[in-house]
Protein backbone atom coordinates (compact mmCIF):
# COMPACT_ATOMS: atom_id res chain seq x y z
CA UNK A 1 0.00 0.00 0.00
CA UNK A 2 1.14 3.51 -0.79
CA UNK A 3 1.92 5.58 2.29
CA UNK A 4 -0.74 7.95 3.63
CA UNK A 5 0.14 11.59 4.27
CA UNK A 6 0.59 10.83 7.96
CA UNK A 7 2.84 7.85 7.22
CA UNK A 8 4.97 10.01 4.91
CA UNK A 9 5.24 12.55 7.72
CA UNK A 10 6.20 9.77 10.17
CA UNK A 11 8.98 8.59 7.87
CA UNK A 12 10.23 12.16 7.40
CA UNK A 13 10.41 12.51 11.18
CA UNK A 14 12.79 9.53 11.32
CA UNK A 15 15.36 11.82 9.63
CA UNK A 16 15.32 14.16 12.63
CA UNK A 17 18.15 14.10 15.14
CA UNK A 18 18.36 15.59 18.60
CA UNK A 19 19.44 19.23 18.38
CA UNK A 20 18.55 19.66 14.70
CA UNK A 21 17.39 22.98 13.25
CA UNK A 22 14.88 21.97 10.57
CA UNK A 23 13.01 23.81 7.82
CA UNK A 24 9.78 22.07 6.80
CA UNK A 25 8.04 23.04 3.56
CA UNK A 26 4.31 23.56 3.20
CA UNK A 27 2.09 20.43 3.12
CA UNK A 28 3.33 16.96 4.11
CA UNK A 29 6.71 18.23 5.40
CA UNK A 30 4.87 20.46 7.90
CA UNK A 31 2.96 17.41 9.21
CA UNK A 32 6.27 15.83 10.25
CA UNK A 33 6.35 18.25 13.18
CA UNK A 34 3.59 16.09 14.72
CA UNK A 35 5.91 13.07 14.83
CA UNK A 36 9.02 14.42 16.56
CA UNK A 37 10.06 11.51 18.83
CA UNK A 38 9.50 11.89 22.56
CA UNK A 39 12.52 13.35 24.32
CA UNK A 40 14.11 14.69 21.13
CA UNK A 41 14.64 18.42 20.69
CA UNK A 42 14.07 19.80 17.18
CA UNK A 43 13.79 23.53 16.45
CA UNK A 44 11.67 24.49 13.43
CA UNK A 45 12.81 27.35 11.19
CA UNK A 46 10.16 29.32 9.32
CA UNK A 47 11.86 31.33 6.59
CA UNK A 48 9.69 34.42 7.03
CA UNK A 49 11.69 35.08 10.20
CA UNK A 50 11.14 32.68 13.09
CA UNK A 51 13.30 30.01 14.66
CA UNK A 52 11.36 27.94 17.18
CA UNK A 53 7.94 27.66 15.56
CA UNK A 54 5.28 26.12 17.79
CA UNK A 55 1.87 24.61 17.13
CA UNK A 56 -1.22 26.44 15.89
CA UNK A 57 -2.59 28.93 18.44
CA UNK A 58 -5.69 28.54 20.56
CA UNK A 59 -8.45 30.83 19.32
CA UNK A 60 -7.60 33.41 22.02
CA UNK A 61 -3.86 33.28 21.19
CA UNK A 62 -4.25 34.17 17.48
CA UNK A 63 -1.84 36.98 16.58
CA UNK A 64 -1.84 38.51 13.07
CA UNK A 65 1.84 39.42 13.56
CA UNK A 66 2.87 35.80 14.07
CA UNK A 67 2.59 33.59 10.98
CA UNK A 68 4.62 30.84 9.34
CA UNK A 69 5.97 30.60 5.79
CA UNK A 70 2.54 29.36 4.65
CA UNK A 71 0.97 32.53 6.14
CA UNK A 72 -0.78 30.39 8.78
CA UNK A 73 -1.12 31.71 12.31
CA UNK A 74 1.30 29.92 14.65
CA UNK A 75 2.88 30.17 18.10
CA UNK A 76 6.47 30.21 19.34
CA UNK A 77 8.17 27.64 21.56
CA UNK A 78 10.29 28.60 24.57
CA UNK A 79 13.70 29.66 23.30
CA UNK A 80 12.36 30.99 19.98
CA UNK A 81 13.95 33.93 18.18
CA UNK A 82 12.70 36.41 15.59
CA UNK A 83 14.60 38.11 12.76
CA UNK A 84 14.23 39.73 9.35
CA UNK A 85 14.18 38.00 5.97
CA UNK A 86 17.83 38.72 5.11
CA UNK A 87 18.95 37.17 8.40
CA UNK A 88 16.64 34.22 7.81
CA UNK A 89 18.13 33.46 4.43
CA UNK A 90 21.65 34.03 5.71
CA UNK A 91 20.96 31.06 8.00
CA UNK A 92 19.71 29.04 5.05
CA UNK A 93 22.39 30.05 2.52
CA UNK A 94 25.13 29.80 5.08
CA UNK A 95 24.31 26.13 5.63
CA UNK A 96 23.27 26.55 9.27
CA UNK A 97 19.98 24.66 8.89
CA UNK A 98 20.57 20.94 9.53
CA UNK A 99 17.70 19.49 7.51
CA UNK A 100 15.34 20.82 4.86
CA UNK A 101 12.22 18.94 3.77
CA UNK A 102 10.19 20.12 0.81
CA UNK A 103 7.81 18.93 -1.90
CA UNK A 104 8.35 18.72 -5.67
CA UNK A 105 6.62 18.00 -9.00
CA UNK A 106 9.62 16.13 -10.43
CA UNK A 107 13.07 14.95 -9.40
CA UNK A 108 15.66 13.38 -11.68
CA UNK A 109 18.61 11.05 -11.16
CA UNK A 110 21.06 13.96 -11.62
CA UNK A 111 19.71 15.44 -8.39
CA UNK A 112 17.72 18.15 -10.18
CA UNK A 113 14.39 19.29 -8.73
CA UNK A 114 11.39 21.03 -10.35
CA UNK A 115 8.80 22.39 -7.95
CA UNK A 116 7.70 25.93 -8.69
CA UNK A 117 6.00 26.31 -12.04
CA UNK A 118 4.18 24.51 -14.83
CA UNK A 119 4.54 26.69 -17.95
CA UNK A 120 1.20 27.85 -19.33
CA UNK A 121 -0.70 26.35 -16.41
CA UNK A 122 0.53 27.48 -13.04
CA UNK A 123 2.93 30.26 -12.09
CA UNK A 124 2.89 30.78 -8.37
CA UNK A 125 6.56 31.37 -7.77
CA UNK A 126 9.40 29.70 -5.92
CA UNK A 127 9.12 31.51 -2.60
CA UNK A 128 12.11 30.31 -0.57
CA UNK A 129 12.49 26.93 -2.29
CA UNK A 130 15.39 27.90 -4.58
CA UNK A 131 17.33 29.31 -1.63
CA UNK A 132 16.60 26.24 0.49
CA UNK A 133 17.75 23.69 -2.09
CA UNK A 134 20.86 25.72 -2.95
CA UNK A 135 21.79 26.39 0.67
CA UNK A 136 21.15 23.09 2.43
CA UNK A 137 23.30 19.98 2.27
CA UNK A 138 20.81 17.65 3.91
CA UNK A 139 17.56 17.79 1.92
CA UNK A 140 14.67 15.33 1.76
CA UNK A 141 12.14 15.75 -1.04
CA UNK A 142 8.67 14.35 -0.37
CA UNK A 143 6.37 13.65 -3.29
CA UNK A 144 4.10 11.07 -4.91
CA UNK A 145 6.10 8.55 -6.93
CA UNK A 146 3.88 8.88 -10.01
CA UNK A 147 0.95 10.94 -11.27
CA UNK A 148 -2.60 9.62 -10.92
CA UNK A 149 -2.36 8.33 -14.50
CA UNK A 150 0.78 6.37 -13.58
CA UNK A 151 3.41 8.67 -15.10
CA UNK A 152 6.69 8.57 -13.18
CA UNK A 153 7.86 11.71 -11.39
CA UNK A 154 11.32 10.22 -10.74
CA UNK A 155 12.82 10.95 -14.11
CA UNK A 156 15.97 10.57 -16.17
CA UNK A 157 15.73 14.31 -16.74
CA UNK A 158 13.25 16.85 -15.34
CA UNK A 159 10.85 18.25 -17.95
CA UNK A 160 9.67 21.30 -15.95
CA UNK A 161 11.72 24.44 -15.15
CA UNK A 162 14.23 23.62 -12.40
CA UNK A 163 14.16 24.91 -8.84
CA UNK A 164 17.70 23.63 -8.26
CA UNK A 165 20.43 21.79 -10.11
CA UNK A 166 22.26 18.76 -8.76
CA UNK A 167 21.24 19.40 -5.16
CA UNK A 168 18.92 16.53 -4.21
CA UNK A 169 20.33 13.38 -2.61
CA UNK A 170 17.27 11.83 -0.90
CA UNK A 171 13.67 11.39 -2.04
CA UNK A 172 10.76 10.00 -0.06
CA UNK A 173 7.73 9.03 -2.10
CA UNK A 174 4.48 7.30 -1.18
CA UNK A 175 6.11 4.06 -2.40
CA UNK A 176 9.78 4.25 -1.48
CA UNK A 177 12.78 5.98 0.03
CA UNK A 178 15.54 6.53 -2.52
CA UNK A 179 18.98 8.10 -2.54
CA UNK A 180 20.56 9.75 -5.57
CA UNK A 181 24.22 8.93 -6.20
CA UNK A 182 26.36 9.23 -9.34
CA UNK A 183 23.40 9.85 -11.64
CA UNK A 184 21.29 6.95 -10.38
CA UNK A 185 18.41 6.39 -7.99
CA UNK A 186 19.18 3.81 -5.31
CA UNK A 187 16.24 2.07 -3.66
CA UNK A 188 16.76 2.15 0.12
CA UNK A 189 13.36 1.29 1.60
CA UNK A 190 9.92 0.38 0.30
CA UNK A 191 6.52 1.22 1.73
CA UNK A 192 4.89 -1.67 3.59
CA UNK A 193 3.24 -4.04 1.11
CA UNK A 194 4.72 -2.37 -1.97
CA UNK A 195 6.73 -4.68 -4.24
CA UNK A 196 10.06 -3.85 -5.81
CA UNK A 197 8.50 -4.53 -9.21
CA UNK A 198 5.88 -1.78 -8.66
CA UNK A 199 8.62 0.68 -7.76
CA UNK A 200 10.77 -0.31 -10.73
CA UNK A 201 7.81 0.10 -13.10
CA UNK A 202 7.04 3.60 -11.82
CA UNK A 203 10.64 4.90 -11.79
CA UNK A 204 11.73 6.31 -15.14
CA UNK A 205 15.28 7.33 -14.16
CA UNK A 206 17.96 4.65 -13.81
CA UNK A 207 17.31 2.71 -10.60
CA UNK A 208 19.69 0.50 -8.65
CA UNK A 209 17.99 -2.14 -6.51
CA UNK A 210 20.32 -3.46 -3.78
CA UNK A 211 20.04 -7.08 -2.63
CA UNK A 212 18.18 -6.12 0.51
CA UNK A 213 15.46 -3.44 0.46
CA UNK A 214 13.78 -3.33 3.87
CA UNK A 215 10.22 -2.19 4.49
CA UNK A 216 9.81 1.20 6.12
CA UNK A 217 8.90 1.35 9.79
CA UNK A 218 5.74 3.43 9.80
CA UNK B 1 9.55 68.57 10.34
CA UNK B 2 12.63 69.87 12.05
CA UNK B 3 15.99 68.37 12.78
CA UNK B 4 15.69 64.62 13.12
CA UNK B 5 11.92 64.63 13.61
CA UNK B 6 10.57 62.44 10.80
CA UNK B 7 6.87 62.60 11.65
CA UNK B 8 4.57 63.84 8.90
CA UNK B 9 1.00 65.04 9.36
CA UNK B 10 -0.91 63.00 6.78
CA UNK B 11 -0.70 60.03 4.44
CA UNK B 12 -0.89 62.47 1.53
CA UNK B 13 2.22 64.22 2.81
CA UNK B 14 3.89 60.86 3.48
CA UNK B 15 3.85 59.99 -0.23
CA UNK B 16 4.37 63.47 -1.66
CA UNK B 17 6.56 63.23 -4.76
CA UNK B 18 5.49 59.72 -5.73
CA UNK B 19 5.01 59.90 -9.50
CA UNK B 20 4.02 57.67 -12.39
CA UNK B 21 6.67 55.19 -13.49
CA UNK B 22 8.57 55.13 -10.20
CA UNK B 23 9.98 52.06 -8.41
CA UNK B 24 8.73 51.20 -4.93
CA UNK B 25 10.27 48.68 -2.52
CA UNK B 26 7.61 47.37 -0.15
CA UNK B 27 7.88 45.47 3.12
CA UNK B 28 5.57 42.68 4.28
CA UNK B 29 5.13 38.93 3.91
CA UNK B 30 1.73 37.91 2.62
CA UNK B 31 -0.58 40.25 4.50
CA UNK B 32 1.67 40.17 7.60
CA UNK B 33 3.43 43.45 8.37
CA UNK B 34 2.30 45.24 5.22
CA UNK B 35 2.08 49.05 5.02
CA UNK B 36 -1.64 48.80 4.44
CA UNK B 37 -2.51 52.49 4.76
CA UNK B 38 0.34 53.61 2.51
CA UNK B 39 -0.89 51.16 -0.14
CA UNK B 40 -4.40 52.65 0.17
CA UNK B 41 -2.89 56.12 -0.28
CA UNK B 42 -1.16 54.97 -3.50
CA UNK B 43 -4.54 53.73 -4.72
CA UNK B 44 -6.15 57.06 -3.83
CA UNK B 45 -3.44 58.98 -5.66
CA UNK B 46 -3.94 56.84 -8.76
CA UNK B 47 -0.21 56.68 -9.50
CA UNK B 48 0.36 54.48 -12.55
CA UNK B 49 3.12 52.53 -14.29
CA UNK B 50 4.71 51.49 -10.99
CA UNK B 51 7.41 48.88 -10.56
CA UNK B 52 6.97 47.27 -7.16
CA UNK B 53 9.37 44.90 -5.41
CA UNK B 54 7.65 42.97 -2.63
CA UNK B 55 7.77 39.33 -1.61
CA UNK B 56 4.07 38.90 -2.46
CA UNK B 57 1.40 40.87 -4.27
CA UNK B 58 -1.32 40.79 -1.62
CA UNK B 59 -4.60 38.97 -2.20
CA UNK B 60 -7.66 40.04 -4.15
CA UNK B 61 -8.84 43.33 -2.63
CA UNK B 62 -6.16 43.47 0.07
CA UNK B 63 -2.61 44.76 0.31
CA UNK B 64 -0.93 45.31 -3.05
CA UNK B 65 -3.91 43.50 -4.61
CA UNK B 66 -5.70 46.88 -4.32
CA UNK B 67 -3.31 48.43 -6.83
CA UNK B 68 -4.10 45.79 -9.44
CA UNK B 69 -7.75 46.84 -9.56
CA UNK B 70 -6.93 50.07 -11.41
CA UNK B 71 -3.89 48.55 -13.16
CA UNK B 72 -1.44 50.82 -11.34
CA UNK B 73 1.37 48.24 -11.36
CA UNK B 74 3.40 47.79 -14.54
CA UNK B 75 5.95 45.37 -13.16
CA UNK B 76 6.09 43.21 -10.05
CA UNK B 77 9.28 41.75 -8.57
CA UNK B 78 8.19 39.00 -6.15
CA UNK B 79 8.96 35.48 -4.98
CA UNK B 80 5.44 34.11 -4.63
CA UNK B 81 2.26 35.38 -6.26
CA UNK B 82 -0.02 32.36 -5.94
CA UNK B 83 -2.74 33.89 -3.78
CA UNK B 84 -4.22 36.38 -6.19
CA UNK B 85 -6.62 35.64 -9.09
CA UNK B 86 -6.54 39.17 -10.52
CA UNK B 87 -2.75 39.08 -10.49
CA UNK B 88 -2.72 35.82 -12.40
CA UNK B 89 -5.20 37.14 -14.97
CA UNK B 90 -3.14 40.31 -15.61
CA UNK B 91 0.07 38.32 -15.77
CA UNK B 92 -1.34 35.77 -18.23
CA UNK B 93 -2.74 38.54 -20.48
CA UNK B 94 0.66 40.27 -20.50
CA UNK B 95 -0.64 43.51 -18.90
CA UNK B 96 1.53 42.89 -15.87
CA UNK B 97 5.23 42.09 -16.15
CA UNK B 98 6.50 39.73 -13.45
CA UNK B 99 10.07 39.04 -12.40
CA UNK B 100 9.98 35.99 -10.14
CA UNK B 101 12.88 36.26 -7.71
CA UNK B 102 13.81 33.72 -5.02
CA UNK B 103 12.82 34.94 -1.56
CA UNK B 104 16.33 35.00 -0.10
CA UNK B 105 17.73 36.62 -3.23
CA UNK B 106 15.01 39.28 -3.04
CA UNK B 107 15.84 40.02 0.61
CA UNK B 108 19.56 40.18 -0.19
CA UNK B 109 18.97 42.40 -3.27
CA UNK B 110 17.17 44.89 -1.01
CA UNK B 111 19.80 44.61 1.72
CA UNK B 112 22.60 45.12 -0.82
CA UNK B 113 20.75 48.07 -2.37
CA UNK B 114 20.52 49.77 0.99
CA UNK B 115 24.13 48.94 1.90
CA UNK B 116 25.76 50.32 -1.26
CA UNK B 117 26.70 46.90 -2.61
CA UNK B 118 25.90 46.84 -6.35
CA UNK B 119 25.73 43.05 -6.78
CA UNK B 120 26.52 39.75 -5.10
CA UNK B 121 27.12 36.10 -6.01
CA UNK B 122 24.74 33.41 -4.83
CA UNK B 123 24.24 29.70 -5.53
CA UNK B 124 20.47 30.24 -5.44
CA UNK B 125 19.01 29.94 -8.92
CA UNK B 126 22.09 28.55 -10.66
CA UNK B 127 21.04 26.21 -13.48
CA UNK B 128 17.40 27.39 -13.28
CA UNK B 129 15.40 29.97 -15.27
CA UNK B 130 16.39 32.56 -12.63
CA UNK B 131 20.05 32.17 -13.61
CA UNK B 132 19.50 32.57 -17.36
CA UNK B 133 21.57 35.38 -18.84
CA UNK B 134 23.37 36.07 -15.56
CA UNK B 135 27.12 35.94 -15.04
CA UNK B 136 28.29 32.63 -13.52
CA UNK B 137 31.44 32.24 -11.45
CA UNK B 138 32.96 29.29 -9.72
CA UNK B 139 34.24 29.56 -6.14
CA UNK B 140 35.73 26.49 -4.45
CA UNK B 141 34.15 24.16 -7.00
CA UNK B 142 30.61 25.51 -6.75
CA UNK B 143 28.72 27.66 -9.25
CA UNK B 144 27.24 31.01 -8.32
CA UNK B 145 25.26 33.59 -10.27
CA UNK B 146 25.65 37.36 -10.06
CA UNK B 147 22.55 39.10 -8.75
CA UNK B 148 22.24 42.89 -8.84
CA UNK B 149 21.08 45.04 -5.94
CA UNK B 150 17.65 46.60 -5.87
CA UNK B 151 16.97 50.27 -5.08
CA UNK B 152 13.74 52.23 -5.18
CA UNK B 153 12.61 55.82 -5.60
CA UNK B 154 10.43 55.16 -2.57
CA UNK B 155 10.16 52.43 -0.01
CA UNK B 156 7.01 51.78 1.97
CA UNK B 157 7.10 49.76 5.16
CA UNK B 158 5.38 49.01 8.43
CA UNK B 159 6.93 48.82 11.89
CA UNK B 160 5.46 48.38 15.35
CA UNK B 161 6.87 51.26 17.37
CA UNK B 162 9.01 54.27 16.56
CA UNK B 163 10.34 57.35 18.26
CA UNK B 164 10.03 60.68 16.46
CA UNK B 165 13.54 60.26 15.03
CA UNK B 166 12.40 57.16 13.15
CA UNK B 167 14.23 54.60 15.28
CA UNK B 168 12.17 51.48 14.76
CA UNK B 169 11.05 48.34 16.52
CA UNK B 170 9.20 45.55 14.75
CA UNK B 171 6.90 42.94 16.23
CA UNK B 172 7.23 39.16 15.75
CA UNK B 173 7.13 37.95 12.13
CA UNK B 174 5.75 41.30 10.95
CA UNK B 175 9.43 42.31 10.69
CA UNK B 176 10.12 40.14 7.58
CA UNK B 177 11.19 42.32 4.61
CA UNK B 178 10.46 45.66 6.26
CA UNK B 179 13.97 46.59 7.51
CA UNK B 180 15.67 45.83 4.17
CA UNK B 181 12.91 47.49 2.16
CA UNK B 182 13.35 50.67 4.20
CA UNK B 183 17.10 50.83 3.58
CA UNK B 184 16.68 50.36 -0.19
CA UNK B 185 14.44 53.37 -0.89
CA UNK B 186 15.67 56.92 -1.67
CA UNK B 187 12.66 58.17 0.24
CA UNK B 188 11.76 55.67 2.96
CA UNK B 189 8.24 56.05 4.31
CA UNK B 190 7.28 54.05 7.39
CA UNK B 191 3.93 53.70 9.12
CA UNK B 192 3.78 52.46 12.69
CA UNK B 193 1.26 51.58 15.38
CA UNK B 194 2.74 53.93 17.95
CA UNK B 195 5.10 56.89 17.98
CA UNK B 196 6.81 57.66 21.28
CA UNK B 197 8.97 60.57 22.38
CA UNK B 198 12.69 60.48 21.75
CA UNK B 199 14.48 58.77 24.62
CA UNK B 200 11.66 56.37 25.41
CA UNK B 201 13.11 53.50 23.35
CA UNK B 202 16.08 51.62 24.76
CA UNK B 203 18.88 52.09 22.18
CA UNK B 204 19.82 48.43 22.63
CA UNK B 205 16.33 47.35 21.59
CA UNK B 206 16.10 49.32 18.35
CA UNK B 207 15.89 47.02 15.31
CA UNK B 208 16.53 49.68 12.66
CA UNK B 209 18.14 53.08 13.31
CA UNK B 210 16.28 56.20 12.19
CA UNK B 211 19.04 57.17 9.76
CA UNK B 212 17.30 55.02 7.15
CA UNK B 213 13.87 56.59 7.66
CA UNK B 214 12.73 59.78 5.91
CA UNK B 215 9.03 60.03 6.74
CA UNK B 216 7.12 58.53 9.62
CA UNK B 217 3.39 58.34 10.30
CA UNK B 218 1.20 56.69 12.91
CA UNK B 219 -1.76 54.71 11.60
CA UNK B 220 -4.41 52.21 12.58
CA UNK B 221 -4.23 48.75 11.07
CA UNK B 222 -6.78 46.08 10.13
CA UNK B 223 -4.04 43.37 10.22
CA UNK B 224 -5.93 40.89 8.06
CA UNK B 225 -4.98 37.23 8.49
CA UNK B 226 -4.46 35.18 5.34
CA UNK B 227 -4.67 31.67 6.87
CA UNK B 228 -6.34 31.65 10.26
CA UNK B 229 -5.32 28.27 11.72
CA UNK B 230 -6.17 27.35 15.31
CA UNK B 231 -6.08 24.29 17.51
CA UNK B 232 -8.74 23.34 20.00
CA UNK B 233 -7.92 23.34 23.71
Amino acid sequence: MALTRDQLAQRVAQEFQDGYYVNLGIGIPTLAANFIPEGMQVMLQSENGLLGMGQFPLEEEVDADLVNAGKQTVTMVKGASLFDSAESFAMIRGGHVDLTVLGAFEVDCQGNIASYMIPGKMIKGMGGAMDLVAGADNIVVTMTHASKSGKSKLLAECTLPLTGKGCIKRVLTDLALLDIEDGKFILRERAPGVTIEEIVNLTEGELIVPDAVPEMRV
Amino acid sequence: MSGFDKVVGSYEEALEGLNDGMTIIAGGFGLCGIPENLIKEIKRRGTKGLTIASNNAGVDGKGLGLLLEDKQIKKMIASYVGENALFEAQMMSGELEVELTPQGTLAEKMRAGGAGIPAFYTATGYGTPVGEGKEVREFNGRHYILEEALCGDFSIAKAWKADRYGNLMFRKTARNFNPMAITAGKIAVVEVEEIVEVGQLDPDEIHLPGIYVNRLIQGTFAKDIEQRTVRSA
